[in-house]
């Protein structure tokens, strides 16, 4: 037993993402510039291998494109890997998220056809559960606060390039009470830039929402992930980070071992 | 003989040996037989056996269940849908093979099936092969408790065969079991209450958490479980088994 008793002994999780176009993996700054990062079932079984503890998938050419999510990789994915998958990208109704689930999905990423259709969230989340639903949230900051506003960020769609008038921080609320179970809160001005999350919005999204709150975009050091851990948020999300082995996930979870409850395979890994 | 039942035979400590937990079985071919009550999405359990070598069947037929030496009760959602799927032939079925010396594991709803009663939307009787009730978790924590949580106060058990005090699987529930006889928990968790993560009695065992979904610790655990119900059904001594698990 240990010396003193906590409430919970949930960990803060490390979730490399895997952008994919075209059944491959891609990764370019600020959706622009797609280079090839390889095969989905390799990546995603390298980094499982080394200890995430879930991947996330964003097809980030679906939603644009207009053309269902090639399932043939998550079926692949699903039959190796085997901690949590999450899917997003081109889900537009239950029977896309049907799909995806049958494929191996294990939670379903909603982003613009969520600011399309909000009662999409509530059909998912009855049908399959609301630990199935992710609203994916990119937020463009409108407002930096230098003029003394308070800072305000905007939800974008379809890769940063649509602007959709709505208030990120009002969207995610309204997302949660119409069935969201998680929040992922990308910040698409510092997405591929490795300059650091954008620590104000996940310490405000992360103080408002009851769901957990994953950061993403952004991530270039070791201290940037630990910066986001520290607004609150319960997972870290990153893509170049590790497809470029500036880290390996082990590393990751080795450096913010010392200060936050994180998963390690002792034993496990050879 | 093969596999984790030669340490067993040795005496030796509970632990795996160096084959990688997530590697097929290396033995002849283990059928399991999945219940399907249903509800919710069991591709991916299905899909961590098949990894493991195991020839799987999905069914709800009493007659398969019935015949069948190692079940799989899976079940994600609420308490109630399944257990009424199960009322009558299935139940029936399930209570025949086990009588005839199959073994059977239960995963998230499945687990809390197994128990005396679950106070989810008013209480409803389970199947009673496990001692206990399942409740909610209590506030002041997240609920649901969905993440990597650590099991700890492991029991020495086949099923358990390798696993250590740091190993974490992946939770996906809001109720959990309370009241347990302490000789059948295997296994805790820490999320607002301790909870019995891990229960097994003779051969009905079950898990909390989802083993098709927590990496190598959780493949290694489906392993040991199809390892074990293969040696009992093949009519091999299951070791102490019973005893460990106070039968």
């Amino acid at each position: 037993m240990r010396a003193t008793i906590e409430p919970t002994g949930l960990t803060r999780r490390i979730i490399p993402c895997l952008d994919v176009a075209s059944g491959r993996v891609v990764k370019g700054v600020q959706f622009k510039n797609l280079t090839d990062h390889g095969d989905p079932t390799e990546a995603a079984g390298r980094y499982a291998a080394e200890g995430a503890d879930e991947i996330v998938f964003l097809d980030i050419t679906a939603a644009p494109e207009r053309r269902d999510t090639d399932l043939d990789w998550v079926r692949r994915t699903a039959e190796q890997v085997f901690i949590p998958l999450s899917v997003g990208g081109g889900v537009r109704s239950v029977d896309d998220g049907r799909k995806l689930l049958l494929a191996g999905a294990d939670k379903l990423g909603i982003n613009t056809a969520a600011v399309a259709e909000p009662e999409l969230l509530t059909r998912l989340a009855e049908r399959f559960g609301s630990q199935c639903v992710v609203l994916s949230v990119d937020a463009k900051r409108r407002d930096d606060g230098t003029a003394g506003n308070r800072p305000s960020w905007e939800v974008v769609t379809h890769g940063g390039r649509s602007p959709t008038g709505l208030d990120a921080l009002e969207w995610i609320e309204e997302g949660i009470e119409r069935g969201a179970g998680e929040i992922l809160l990308t910040s698409i001005d510092s997405d591929g830039t490795k300059e650091g999350y954008d620590l104000e919005l996940l310490r405000r999204a992360s103080a408002l929402s009851p769901a957990p709150v994953i950061a993403s975009g952004g991530a270039g050091t070791l201290e940037h992930l630990g910066d986001a851990l520290d607004t609150g948020a319960a997972a870290v999300l990153a893509a170049s980070i590790f497809h470029q082995s500036t880290y390996s996930v082990g590393t990751v979870k080795e450096y913010l071992d010392r200060r936050y409850p994180i998963r390690t395979q002792t034993g496990v890994t050879a | 003989m093969t596999g984790p039942a030669t340490s067993r035979e040795r005496g030796q400590p509970a632990r795996i040996q160096r084959a990688p937990a997530t590697a097929p079985l290396a033995r002849s071919k283990v059928g399991a037989t999945v219940i399907d009550a249903g509800v919710g999405n069991i591709g991916n359990l299905v899909r961590a056996l098949r990894h493991l070598g195991a020839v799987v069947e999905i069914t709800c037929d009493p007659a398969t269940i019935r015949a069948s030496r190692c079940l799989v009760l899976p079940g994600v959602g609420a308490f109630r849908p399944p257990r009424e799927r199960l009322r009558g032939a299935p139940e029936k079925a399930i209570r025949g093979a086990l009588g005839d010396g199959a073994t059977l594991l239960g995963i998230c709803i499945g687990y809390q099936l197994l128990f005396d009663s679950s106070e989810e939307f008013g209480t409803t009787d389970g199947l009673g092969l496990l001692g206990g009730r399942v409740t909610e978790l209590p506030g002041g924590v997240p609920l649901p408790h969905i993440g990597w949580n650590r099991v700890f106060g492991v029991a020495e058990h086949p099923l358990l065969e390798g696993s250590t005090e740091d190993d974490h699987y992946y939770f996906v529930h809001s109720f959990a079991p309370e009241g347990v006889p302490e000789d059948s928990v295997l296994g805790r968790c820490r999320h607002g209450r301790s909870f019995p993560a891990i229960t097994g009695h003779g051969r009905v065992l079950g898990t909390q958490f989802h083993p098709e979904k927590s990496g190598a610790a959780g493949l290694r655990l489906l392993r040991n479980y199809l390892a074990w119900a293969g040696d009992l059904a093949a009519g091999v001594d299951g070791g102490n088994i019973a005893t460990a698990a106070g039968d």
